[in-house]
């Protein structure tokens, strides 16, 4: 279904708060005010967006690093034939957050993320060792952009 | 930057998502025993030290209609590196845009960035376009569209989460 079950206003809605939800006592009244609505009404199409599945969640996007965590992007060339077996290997640990796949020779990647830094490589190890496969540890080294808003 | 224990109740509290009422900063202090107007300025204060990079909607791209994204790899030189990146970031339609290491020789890629689309030859068309624009169209690449979702979640920071957001759809 092409643009998802948004109308007009949910559309709205949801690219003004990708970008951020203001830090004031009412971050709703001005996107409400805008729309000629009311906050109340702003807040029921948050909650029927996440009943739906199209918004997964309303929450921070943390710095892990500044946390003093470590992020990773890392890459494994799964043959074609295992390719669930390991991402449910994968699922089954905490320290995954995101995984897709990609056509390429390298057709699954993931985000490692890890409270310690030092926990980073032995998670690598884990999984080379569970899996048999090796792993490819793509950390950021500089970030030129970071920003999350589909204009949908 | 050093985290009180009530900076991390509040992170933790807010990563279970914030609280779809008018005024949800209080109703978040009221559930930690916290005021509006602290639990405003301790988020303020983490905003700014940079550990909160954003506090917004997170969307499914692919529940939205958004099923063509692609990672785009590219081999820049070193030296280039940082004025590629920094073009490609200015795109509107790039998404996130990282540096990271080769893997010789089976990673020869150490420019990344995401485009997202709603069906693939308009996504390719549009990574032709930018690449044309910021003088990388000659510069070694490939183009790695994601066919499967199997894990979209916030990464777990015991006692709090962090969103970890590298490479969405």
């Amino acid at each position: 279904m092409r643009r998802g079950h948004l109308d007009p206003v949910d559309r709205v809605i949801v690219v003004a708060l990708q970008r951020g939800v203001p830090i004031v006592e009412r971050p709703f009244a001005e996107l409400a005010a805008s729309l000629e609505t009311t906050e109340e009404a702003v807040v029921a199409r948050l909650a029927r967006l996440v009943s739906t599945g199209l918004v997964s969640r309303f929450a921070p996007m943390l710095d892990a690093e500044k946390l003093g965590g470590a992020v990773s992007l890392c890459a494994m060339a799964v043959p074609p034939d295992r390719f669930d077996e390991v991402a449910t290997i994968l699922a089954a640990m905490p320290e995954v957050a995101h995984n897709y796949e990609r056509e390429h020779r390298f057709n699954m990647w993931f985000v490692l993320a890890v409270e310690r830094p030092e926990d980073l490589p032995k998670a690598i190890a884990r999984i080379e060792a569970v899996t048999g496969l090796s792993v490819l540890d793509l950390p950021k080294l500089e970030e030129y952009r970071l920003e999350l808003v589909l204009p949908v | 930057m050093a985290l009180s224990p009530a900076d991390r109740a509040l992170l933790a509290a807010l990563e279970e998502g914030l609280p779809l009422v008018p005024r949800p900063f209080a109703a978040l202090g009221a559930r930690l025993g916290l005021g509006e107007a602290e639990v405003l300025a301790r988020l303020a204060a983490l905003r700014a030290a940079g550990v909160i990079n954003r506090a917004g909607l997170i969307v499914r791209h692919r529940e939205l209609g958004f099923r063509a994204n692609a990672m785009v790899v590219l081999d820049v030189p070193d030296d280039e590196l940082q004025a590629a990146g920094t073009r490609l970031a200015r795109e509107p339609s790039v998404s996130l845009c990282y540096a990271r290491p080769r893997r010789p020789p089976l990673w020869p890629y150490n420019l990344f960035s995401m485009v997202h689309g709603r069906e693939r030859r308009e996504t390719l068309r549009e990574v032709h376009a930018i690449l044309m624009r910021t003088g990388l169209e000659a510069v070694p690449r490939a183009v790695l569209f994601s066919t499967r979702r199997f894990i979209q979640r916030a990464a777990r920071y015991a006692p709090i989460e962090a969103g970890a957001a590298e490479t969405p759809a």
